[in-house]
């Protein structure tokens, strides 16, 4: 194998980079991503760097002189147009071509939109290092928020804008905050935690449309007729795989690029972080993980199953591990917590905000959530392994 | 080998406990990384390159 093209820069395309050249691949190294800063880490852009506790050059993944070690060609602020799985050929917005004898799909996310008000300014969507530095300006300037969508992301910009002390609507069509991605129960301990930093929740709410005054929006209406005004509003209504560009290349495309067990798509193309879907082994069925560890993780095993070959490849099948920070609570979850399990308390107490919960279903434990209980759900994860890469 | 950990980037993922256990710990109260040995011996490496490449917030370097 002489050439390797990874297409994506951040923490899945760069850690495939570092596993091929830990696994001693000497060969070519390309790297393609479509913005233009070096690989830099996502989480802490609704947290501390919307916060702006941390300057932006914080959130790199990498020091520049760990970038040159790689010995990639780099190409940034390039965007992959097109694959040819025949030919073997990656196209570029530039109308480059990339042969490659391996490739690594890490394209991850691009933010889904509401069909309404995005033309208008203060409107946002929060994905990109550039969208954060935009979106916190604007905070900045702007008293009144709406944030629409109160999963991980929208409730992590809630609370961010809560501690810059401006005044924050939440809302969602789901009951509480969190509640499609941990249940009803934690997700009314989240709402209850929002309250009391004096963010207003609008649950069970759908938007109806923006409004907007010489362009720029004044105010978002929802579902019951009320009228929310907003200086800034952030849409974070989810994400979809950013698969477009793999449109006609012969690619399973499903929800997202659909790998077999060892996240493989084709020959010679595996695919790992957000937008990889693979049937995971103790799970049962197909998965997508939209998970900062899963980025990691996949990668390694994507790049040192690229590297292996078919025969000797192993399935990937890690136990899920995702986290939020959102004022003074860190809730870390792992396994599956779907919104219809038991959830059992088996350590701390969820009044004093320091707890974990195993999530149950059938009487199967498939899941743990810890609330500011890290040490002790870590004992808990144990109890969910799913084989040798489980970690 | 020498080990650097930033706590202000931690966390508290515990994915280096899992990898490292004789390296790695977490504080109880907030999870963020212990250094249980910052000089460990040099079998130990593999675990701890594993432990380094798998943090979620790359937050230990390893000298070596």
């Amino acid at each position: 194998m002489d050439h390797i093209v990874l297409v994506g820069a951040s923490a899945a395309g760069l850690t495939a980079a570092d596993t091929l050249r830990r696994e001693g691949f000497t060969g070519t190294l390309t790297m393609v991503g479509d913005e233009l800063q070096l690989p830099y880490d996502r989480p802490p852009l609704s947290k501390q760097v919307l916060a702006g506790d941390w300057e932006p050059h914080r959130s790199a993944l990498r020091q520049d002189t760990d970038i040159q070690r790689l010995d990639m060609n780099l190409r940034l602020g390039c965007r992959a147009t097109g694959l040819d799985t025949e030919d073997r050929v990656v196209t570029l917005a530039d109308g480059d071509r990339l042969g490659y004898d391996g490739l690594i799909i890490a394209t991850g996310l691009r933010p889904r939109r509401l069909p309404f008000g995005h033309d208008l300014a203060g409107v946002h969507v929060l994905r990109t290092l550039d969208e954060t530095l935009t979106l916190r300006a604007q905070l900045l300037a702007g008293p009144r928020v709406v944030v629409i969508g109160a999963g991980f992301l929208g409730s992590e910009i809630a609370a961010t804008a809560r501690g810059l002390g401006l005044d924050v609507t939440l809302v969602d069509v789901e009951p509480a905050p969190m509640a499609r991605q941990v249940g009803s129960w934690v997700g009314g301990l989240v709402g209850d935690m929002h309250r009391d930093h004096c963010v207003r929740l609008r649950m069970g709410r759908h938007v109806t449309g923006m409004t907007g005054q010489n362009g720029r929006v004044t105010a978002v209406t929802l579902d019951d007729g009320s009228r929310l005004p907003a200086d800034v509003v952030v849409v974070a209504i989810g994400s979809v795989p950013a698969t477009d560009w793999l449109a006609g290349s012969g690619l399973p495309l499903g929800d997202g690029v659909l790998c077999d067990r060892t996240c493989r798509a084709a020959p010679g193309v595996y695919a790992a972080g957000d937008v990889a879907n693979w049937p995971h082994p103790v799970a049962g069925r197909r998965v997508r993980l939209e998970q900062r560890t899963n980025a990691t993780q996949q990668a390694i095993t994507a790049a040192g199953n690229l590297l292996s070959g078919p025969a000797e490849a192993v399935p990937y099948a890690p136990v899920p591990f995702g986290w939020t920070d959102q004022y003074d609570a860190k809730i870390q979850t792992c396994g599956w917590c779907p919104s219809d399990a038991t959830v059992e308390v088996v350590d701390g107490d969820p009044q004093a905000r320091k707890f974990v919960a195993l999530y149950k279903v059938d009487d199967r434990v498939v899941g743990a959530l810890g609330w500011n209980s890290a040490r002790a759900l870590r004992e808990y994860r144990s109890h969910l392994t799913g084989n040798g890469a489980a970690r | 080998m020498k080990i650097l950990i930033d706590e202000g980037k931690c966390v508290g993922a515990g994915t280096c406990v899992l990898a490292a256990a004789d390296v790695f710990d977490q504080r109880d109260e907030d999870g963020i990384v212990v250094l249980l040995d910052a000089d460990p011996p040099h079998t130990s490496l593999p675990q701890v390159r594993d432990a380094a490449a798998r943090c979620p917030a790359l937050a230990i370097e390893v000298v070596e």
